[in-house]
């Protein structure tokens, strides 16, 4: 069997957070916390990460894993200390899918259309976003890349800040915006344009960046280099081992190869 | 000597709150939520709430029930059914009153009120809708830095409720979970706080000295007890027992065909405590539900 576009998305997502830090990983959604395990077992050693609850573990859960399977914890991260000690010292990344995202890197989880008092549609409200967006670097996972998501103009509700100047506050600090990469199922992109711009980085193989644009709302620069790097064989051995169960050929729809156009 | 004891049943705590409150619920989303508190305001007359909650079926039955007038909420979720679907039609339909905050800017804002202060400064909502919104205001630092910061306001509570594993006649509490979420702000931001157990002792330092360390917060943030074995039921109240999964998907069914909240009521609330735990396999089923893996 070939190598499947969720994990060319993995290694694009670990490649997100690589860091010589010591800092939490919080990938939500299979592909980012895969990705966030695998960083931590290839490249970043540092990355801290929970098992989904309250403890910190060493090892990465593997999706699905329980009793035995389970690491046993090394440390303690519940709700009750996250901000304390994870978000608002800015020792965290977190790779999340918002709703929308606009060309300014500000993502919406609250609402859709509507008003304020009465939205045309309900989410699950801004959870941490905003404090998470204000204090420690973020990425984003997209598994659909549509204009549905990247919107033109701004996002219905701004739930988490980007780099929008008309947004910001004389004399506040915005020092801790940190957004770094968006990979979705055509492309990973950045956001190291002119003022925070939002550039394509790679495409995925057997992608143009003529479909990207398509799939998105705003301008996007085109600095491709080329190709998102496939997998390679270690890689592949430690995404099967933290997803033994294979959850993540149910991400995408028919579960395509890495490579569009072979089958 | 005298000995205080403030046992009370489900009912009197009930007794004790007025429409038009500001009513905490601690837990976070279906964790660990005092249910049999919520299942005993569902079954009175009470109305017209503001409800602080990190909310889950709590938030959800209750705006249903049409007993919530303002909601001050991060998130309502049910996390295996991410958006909590009975919340989302009372919002679509304009029915309730909303102020809507980032998680950490809410427990930021009990402890304000915890601490006696009209606001605490945070770097939090700035660069989102959130302080239009909500009508935020800024401060500036009156220090050398001149930092502007949003002053998130204090978020006073006429009563919490809350639900932990142990509490003793004198209002000595344990939650033995693996976290305990912001509960302990919840109770110290309240005037006064109602703690539901899954076990009522006679005193914790006969029953449980050894755990001493689950004590979530001092007996003098606790005005009554009330035992309710199986009371965060349908909620997860680990190492106890687990959610109800299958109870969460009907709920969260019920919402869209029929619809109707007074139908699902009568499985959902139903007429008194006893008689609902009973139709869920009593205390021992709730007691048997595994726990979820995460």
């Amino acid at each position: 069997m070939g190598v499947s576009l969720a994990e060319l998305c993995i290694v694009a997502c670990a490649e997100a957070f690589r860091t010589s830090r010591e800092i939490i990983a919080t990938g939500i959604g299979p592909i980012p916390r895969l990705g966030a395990g695998l960083a931590k077992l290839t490249h970043s050693p540092g990355l801290m990460m929970t098992d989904g609850e309250a403890f910190l573990v060493e090892q990465p859960v593997p999706l699905g894993a329980q009793g035995e399977e389970r690491p046993a914890p090394a440390g303690y991260l519940p709700f009750s200390r996250f901000f304390d000690s994870a978000v608002w010292t800015g020792r965290r990344h977190a790779m999340v899918t918002p709703t929308q995202i606009d060309r300014f890197g500000q993502t919406n989880l609250s609402a859709l259309g509507g008003t304020h008092a009465q939205p045309k549609v309900q989410m699950l409200g801004a959870r941490g976003f905003p404090g998470n967006g204000i204090y420690h670097p973020n990425s984003m996972f997209i598994p659909v890349h549509s204009t549905r998501v990247f919107v033109a103009g701004e996002v219905d509700r701004v739930s988490s800040p980007g780099y929008n100047p008309a947004r910001r506050l004389p004399g506040g600090n915005y020092s801790g915006i940190d957004l770094r990469r968006i990979v979705t199922d055509l492309c990973v992109m950045d956001f190291g344009g002119p003022d925070h711009a939002i550039r394509v980085t790679s495409l995925h193989p057997g992608v143009t960046f003529a479909q990207v644009r398509e799939a998105t709302g705003f301008e996007l620069i085109d600095t491709v280099e080329g190709e998102t790097p496939l997998p390679g064989e270690e890689q592949l051995a430690l995404i099967a081992r933290l997803d033994p169960n294979g959850v993540r050929a149910r991400v995408f729809k028919d579960n395509p190869p890495a490579e569009r156009g072979a089958s | 000597m005298p000995t205080i004891d403030k046992t009370m049943d489900a009912a009197a705590v009930v007794s004790r709150l007025r429409s038009g409150m500001t009513l905490g619920i601690g837990g976070w989303g279906p964790r660990r939520k005092p249910m049999a508190l919520v299942r005993e305001i569902l079954r009175s007359d009470l109305k017209d709430l503001t409800l602080v909650s990190y909310g889950g079926p709590d938030v959800g039955m209750l705006c249903a029930a049409g007993k919530v007038k303002k909601l001050i909420f991060a998130f309502v979720s049910l996390d295996e059914i991410p958006l909590e679907p009975w919340f989302r039609k009372s919002r679509e339909a304009g029915a309730i009153e909303v102020l809507e905050l980032d998680e950490g800017m809410f427990q930021w804002g009990l402890k304000a009120a915890a601490f006696s202060v009209p606001f605490l400064p945070t770097r939090v909502g700035l660069g989102t809708d959130l302080l239009e919104l909500g009508g935020l205001e800024t401060v500036t630092s009156p220090y050398g830095d001149g930092e502007v910061l949003v002053a998130m306001p204090a978020l006073k509570l006429d009563a919490a409720l809350i639900h932990v594993h142990r509490a003793d006649r004198r209002g000595n509490v344990q939650a033995l979970g693996p976290d305990t979420y912001y509960d302990e702000w919840f109770a110290k931001a309240a005037d006064e706080c109602f703690v539901s157990c899954e076990e009522l002792v006679d005193a914790m330092e006969a029953s449980y000295p050894q755990d001493v360390r689950a004590n979530l917060f001092e007996r003098c943030f606790v005005t009554g007890v009330a035992e309710t074995p199986g009371g965060a039921y349908p909620t997860t109240m680990p190492p106890a027992y687990g959610w109800d999964t299958g109870w969460l998907k009907k709920y969260a069914a019920a919402a869209k065909d029929p619809g109707d909240w007074s139908a699902v009521a009568e499985w959902a609330v139903g007429a008194s405590e006893a008689d609902y735990l009973a139709t869920v396999g009593g205390p021992e089923g709730v007691a048997a539900l595994p726990l979820p893996v995460f």
